[in-house]
């Protein structure tokens, strides 16, 4: 009886959204009286950093420093439509709705600043620290505050800006399955690195390595939350849960809470070593694909594939549980006996 | 200082041209301070004056006739308010996704003359405690006849299946098809000329999204008649609209105030709670708090759905796939929610990122008496890559060739048209395998090396 190592391969693709009939997000963005910024929505944060990676889209678009942008999500009573949180589709839709609106804002805030500095609009740019500056000037400038400050008590004007995306529905054609289901795929390929216990079927994900293709990483730390989360879930649900573990045979022996229903410890994740790469999607925001889903994916057949590297069973059943090993194991030494 | 997955920016270097301000940078996250110091609010930090509190009573029976509900024992418990039954919602009967045109409505609200799982609702129960009202729920008797019921998804479509559905068939049916079909090619040209065939089947079993904060919601009536419901839903104009029609009131009467979620993976798009919550406010004409306990989660919220899929590949000797079959099953439980979609969703990403001029796929969305699955992490391809990927490794060993090579060989490229009629484009498989190769130090030969996704040499 030994401890027997292997090594196993996955790729997957996984697409941004998901259409049948449409699944617009709206946003709507509005200077305070002293250049603060309110991004409106109805979308939701479910703690992967929607409004944190929301600001930088605004920050980004307008101009100005994240720190003057304000996100407030979730009030059907003041937020445009969103469809909601889902299908990988928070960075992707509301990002690009946020960009739309921001352009919009930018435009008037623009348009402000060049009549208080007695300039054309199409001259001015925005440098990032609060200030819109004549092009090629360093003593032209005024700042954000001031700009919003002249549109609501001098110009009469509201610097806002509306902003959707809807990507058309698409209904399948029923006899071929023709369709548009996706705005754009992001890529992964993960390599597992098992040990497995030939006598006791306890498989061990020793390493992790993945690469991540997801457009652009519009902020590389919650990119990287994404990842590694997503990684320690695919392991669990490779190794570990199962609400029926009789299924499909009986319903009995259901958890009901967290000592029976098994998740990975800090004991069972393997260390992890991943890399992005960055092909920009046309239709994403700052080119970015949705990833909140794939990362779960690959790290599945991953470990299927390096237990069977390890010792010759091939798991067709999630999850892989140590009798399912154990069950291989005895085939295999049955039919070399036979 | 965050933590961060490194760019490898030698890849698609020639599209990566633009200069950001903002973008790309470790912003920290706005939430995160009041996450580890626990002043995050959530929908349970609510405590409005008066507060009720609402629990369910649940069906025994996998599939059963109701004979008779007695509540009398829920109005005996002190502290019992009311007891709702199907009667007192407006439209009882509904389908999250009739909102973008699926149909037919197939869930009752709360169960009528029959229920079709296990945990299945049946009665709600409004009291002044938490504690009154899970009492008056294990109060309330119901005399059920039990029926024949099917929990697995090849028996549920077999002939002679006992027939749970009132559509009259144990699958959803797709403009009149059986199944979400793909059809590329000729996948029997394509067996007919493969060198080998080789064929896989793989299943998994209902996952739990196990969010940290349980799904649920508080609603609290306005003065001026409105509900305002604040709830950790994914999708707050969803909840708000399917909650409208169920109760048949104006979408302005109702309010969702959300955006701050506990983990949703998924879990939290059906609209469960809010409509019954929302009777039991209007009722009351008090708060009503409906969530669920750890043990709801577990056993009635909708679980990953398990699915079954079989592959038959014809496969060339020199590692080229020409066809692939595939028939999926679905177990979507006892009611849709979103399992027809998910069901389409797992046919367009068949056959996953290759190009295989041949491709056959059947996928089904299938009803048994189980606790109805819905949306996770992943919908509809995380069994479907399960499946492809095992079976890649499988013709390795077959072909006792290696895996990545095989992978590169059929891997799809900007201009291939998938099995679902679309031209790809911004594909990355051939980078992201060729960069995992040497994370590990994995051989590849120079030509393997010089694929590429923007292009495909001839031959």
């Amino acid at each position: 009886m030994a401890l027997r190592h292997g090594r196993g391969y996955a790729a997957v693709n996984y697409p941004t959204g998901m259409n049948l009939g449409g699944d617009p997000s709206q946003a709507l963005v509005h200077a305070t009286t002293m250049g603060g910024f309110v991004v409106t929505l109805s979308s939701v944060d479910l703690g992967q950093g929607l409004r944190t990676v929301i600001a930088q889209c605004a920050a980004e678009t307008l101009g100005i420093p994240i720190e003057n942008i304000i996100v407030d999500t979730a009030d059907t009573d003041t937020g445009p439509h969103c469809m909601g949180t889902f299908a990988s589709r928070g960075t992707h839709r509301v990002g690009n709705a946020v960009i739309m609106a921001a352009r919009e804002a930018r435009e008037v805030m623009l348009q402000v600043a060049a009549d208080e500095l007695e300039v054309d609009a199409e001259d001015l740019e925005t440098d990032g620290t609060g200030f819109v500056r004549l092009k090629g000037s360093t003593e032209k400038k005024i700042h954000i505050s001031d700009v919003a400050l002249a549109a609501h008590f001098r110009q009469g004007r509201t610097i806002s800006g509306r902003g959707i995306y809807l990507k058309e529905p698409s209904s399948p054609v029923p006899e071929t399955g023709e369709m548009d289901p996706d705005s754009c795929q992001a890529h992964a390929c993960t390599v597992a690195e098992v040990a497995v216990d030939d006598e006791t079927g306890v498989i061990e994900v020793l390493r992790l390595f993945n690469t991540y293709e997801i457009g652009r990483a519009l902020n590389p730390a919650l990119a990287t939350q994404q990842v590694e989360g997503g990684a320690w879930m695919g392991l669990s649900h490779a190794l570990f849960e199962s609400t029926e573990p009789y299924y499909p045979h009986s319903r009995e022996h259901g958890p009901v809470d967290f000592t029976e229903y098994l998740m990975p410890g800090p004991a069972d994740i393997p260390a992890q070593t991943s890399l992005f790469l960055e092909r920009p999607a046309g239709n994403g925001p700052f080119g970015a694909k949705g990833i909140g889903e794939m990362t779960a994916n690959a790290p599945i057949p991953a470990i299927a594939n390096a237990v069977y590297d390890a010792v010759g069973v091939r798991l067709t059943s999630m999850p892989f549980t140590p009798e399912k090993v154990l069950r291989g194991l005895d085939e295999l030494r049955a039919g070399r006996a036979g | 200082m965050a933590r961060l997955t490194p760019i490898d920016t030698a890849y698609f270097k020639s599209e990566r041209a633009g200069d950001f301000a903002v973008i790309g940078s470790a912003v920290p996250r706005s939430d995160a301070r009041a996450h580890v110091t626990g002043r995050t609010v959530f929908f349970e930090d609510m405590a409005p004056p008066e507060m009720t509190h609402v629990k369910i009573h649940r069906s025994t029976r996998h599939h059963a006739l109701i004979n008779r509900v007695d509540v009398s024992g829920a109005l005996g418990v002190p502290g019992v308010l009311r007891v709702i039954t199907h009667q007192d919602v407006p439209n009882n009967w509904y389908t999250v996704l009739r909102l973008i045109g699926v149909g037919p409505d197939d869930e009752p609200v709360l169960a009528e003359d029959r229920v079709l799982y296990r945990g299945e609702p049946i009665v709600a129960v409004v009291a002044e405690t938490e504690d009154a009202a899970r009492e008056g729920a294990a109060r309330v008797t119901v005399d059920y006849t039990d029926l024949p019921a099917v929990f697995d998804v090849e028996e549920a479509l077999a002939d002679g299946a006992p027939i749970i559905k009132q559509a009259g068939a144990n699958h959803f049916a797709y403009e009149g098809h059986h199944c979400r079909r793909i059809r590329f090619g000729d996948v029997e040209r394509g067996f007919a000329e493969a060198d080998r065939i080789i064929e896989g089947h793989y299943s998994s079993s209902p996952i739990e999204h196990a969010p940290t904060e349980p799904t649920g919601c508080i609603v609290v009536p306005q003065g001026d008649g409105r509900l305002r419901i604040h709830t950790n839903t994914q999708a707050a104009f969803f909840t708000l609209d399917n909650t409208a029609l169920i109760l048949g009131v104006p979408p302005t009467s109702l309010r969702v105030v959300g955006g701050t979620v506990g983990g949703g993976f998924g879990g939290k798009v059906d609209v469960i709670v809010e409509p019954l919550a929302c009777i039991a406010a209007m009722l009351t004409g008090r708060p009503a708090k409906y969530v669920y306990s750890r043990a709801e989660e577990m056993q009635v919220s909708s679980p990953r759905a398990a699915e079954r899929i079989s592959i038959k590949d014809g496969v060339m000797d020199d590692g080229r796939i020409v066809a692939r079959k595939i028939t999926l099953y679905v177990d979507a439980g006892a009611y849709s929610r979103h399992s027809p979609y998910g069901t389409t969703k797992a046919a367009a990403h068949m056959p996953g990122p290759y190009t295989i001029p041949n491709v056959h796929v059947d996928a089904y969305c299938v009803y048994t008496n189980r606790t109805p699955s819905s949306a996770m992490r992943g919908f509809g391809v995380t069994i479907g890559d399960f499946a492809l990927e095992s079976h890649m490794d499988r013709i390795a060993r077959e072909l006792n060739m290696d895996p990545l090579r095989l992978r590169l060989k059929n891997a799809y490229r900007d201009g291939d048209m998938k099995a679902h009629r679309k031209i790809a484009s911004g594909t990355a498989l051939v980078e992201v395998i060729q960069s995992a190769a040497d994370l590990v130090g994995h051989d590849l030969p120079p030509e393997y090396r010089a694929m590429s996704s923007t292009e495909r040499p001839e031959g």
